[in-house]
């Protein structure tokens, strides 16, 4: 197969010329590939060498997706300021604020309410709307020319994971008491010889739901840029113009499909989140 | 050689993975359009749910996609 490719390669290399940009550090397309696949990593902006405690593997400095994170935080709180401090009344109210009305009902209504039921659901909601639209305006920062994808990091993704674990445990025994939600994770008719080997799938199934929760996050985000990526990546292979049209169309179908898929990992990540919380604070008998 | 069996592995790994997921997404496909053609009022319902399905499969796929990428990317 190396054989080929280098053939490939050195037919059109009197093109060379017009990679000019990545001339120099190897013409082989592992070396173009692994260059064109580091714009999905991370980069420090602001480097800070100070670690809390002497811990040198906290690593505290402000990196491009440090900075993508707080672009999003200062843009849901811009966009939906006015939104929030309006009264409850019938009527218009003019374009902008009818655009975001919508998708917080959508949460509301069609999310929260049917599955945790009013009064629990009122109490949770904050959490569940945030979640949402942190995650969707995270998602779609990265659609977004010189701007990167927070969700495409693990740790990211993570971070979210964890707040539904936390939310999960930490409801649930105040919900239902400190004892009485351990308690409640087994089933209670069942002969007592099997509890010693539920109980611990039960406790290690709250943790491999939320670590599905995060890769399932981080792996459709980050897989969207790589196919992005290895679509333009064969116009250098190649070193042809002639691989340009084609290659530049099937990158765009694949950047509308990522759109799509910004929306829907959102709701996947908050309705599944629902659920879990759902069935933490609810003892089901 | 040596570092070429695990790009081979990841190809290997993709490829599979994509076979499982598209037979049972194409199986839910097939069962929520059956459902809707006999039931048109239910549409909705049929809807949402086939997303919700759609997106748990593939994140089972994805699982395996990131181990293919730690495969080809990690020395």
């Amino acid at each position: 197969m190396t054989n080929l490719l280098s053939a490939t390669t050195a037919s059109a290399a009197n093109a060379a010329a017009e990679a000019g940009e990545h001339a120099g550090g190897g013409n082989d397309a592992g070396a173009i590939m692994q260059r064109l696949i580091e714009h999905v990593y991370d980069h420090p902006v602001i480097t800070i060498d100070w670690h809390p405690f002497g811990w040198e593997w906290l690593d505290l400095s402000i990196t491009k997706l440090t900075l993508m994170i707080w672009i999003a935080a200062a843009l849901i709180f811009l966009l939906f300021r006015a939104l929030a401090s309006q009264q409850i009344k019938k009527g218009t109210r003019g374009r902008y604020l009818n655009f975001l009305e919508p998708f917080v009902l959508y949460v509301r209504n069609q999310m929260v309410y049917p599955i945790m039921g009013d009064k629990m659901g009122r109490k949770y909601l904050p959490l569940f709307l945030t979640q949402f639209f942190f995650i969707l305006f995270c998602n779609l920062l990265g659609l977004v020319p010189f701007m990167a994808t927070p969700t495409a990091n693990v740790a990211v993704c993570a971070t979210f994971a964890f707040t539904t674990l936390f939310t999960i445990i930490v409801m649930g025994m105040v919900e239902q008491g400190s004892f009485a939600y351990w308690k409640n994770l087994v089933p209670s008719g069942i002969p007592w010889p099997i509890i010693p080997i539920l109980f611990p799938i039960e406790v290690i199934g709250i943790v491999i739901k939320c670590f599905a929760l995060t890769i399932r996050l981080f792996a459709n985000m980050t897989a969207g840029h790589i196919v992005i990526l290895s679509f333009l990546g064969l116009i250098f292979i190649f070193h042809t113009y002639f691989v340009a049209p084609p290659a530049i169309a099937f990158a765009l179908c694949i950047y509308m499909l990522e759109l799509f898929v910004a929306f829907l990992q959102a709701f996947i990540f908050t309705l599944l989140s629902i659920i879990f919380v759902n069935m933490a604070v609810h003892p089901e008998h | 050689m040596e570092g070429m069996i695990a790009h081979f592995a990841a190809g290997i790994g993709a490829s599979l993975t994509v076979i499982g997921a598209g037979y049972g997404i194409s199986r839910l496909a097939e069962s929520a359009l059956e459902g809707m053609a006999r039931q048109p009022e239910a549409s909705g319902d049929i809807r949402t749910a086939m997303i919700i399905a759609a997106a748990l499969i593939e994140g089972i796929a994805f699982f395996s996609l990131v181990i293919c990428l730690l495969l080809s990317f990690i020395k």
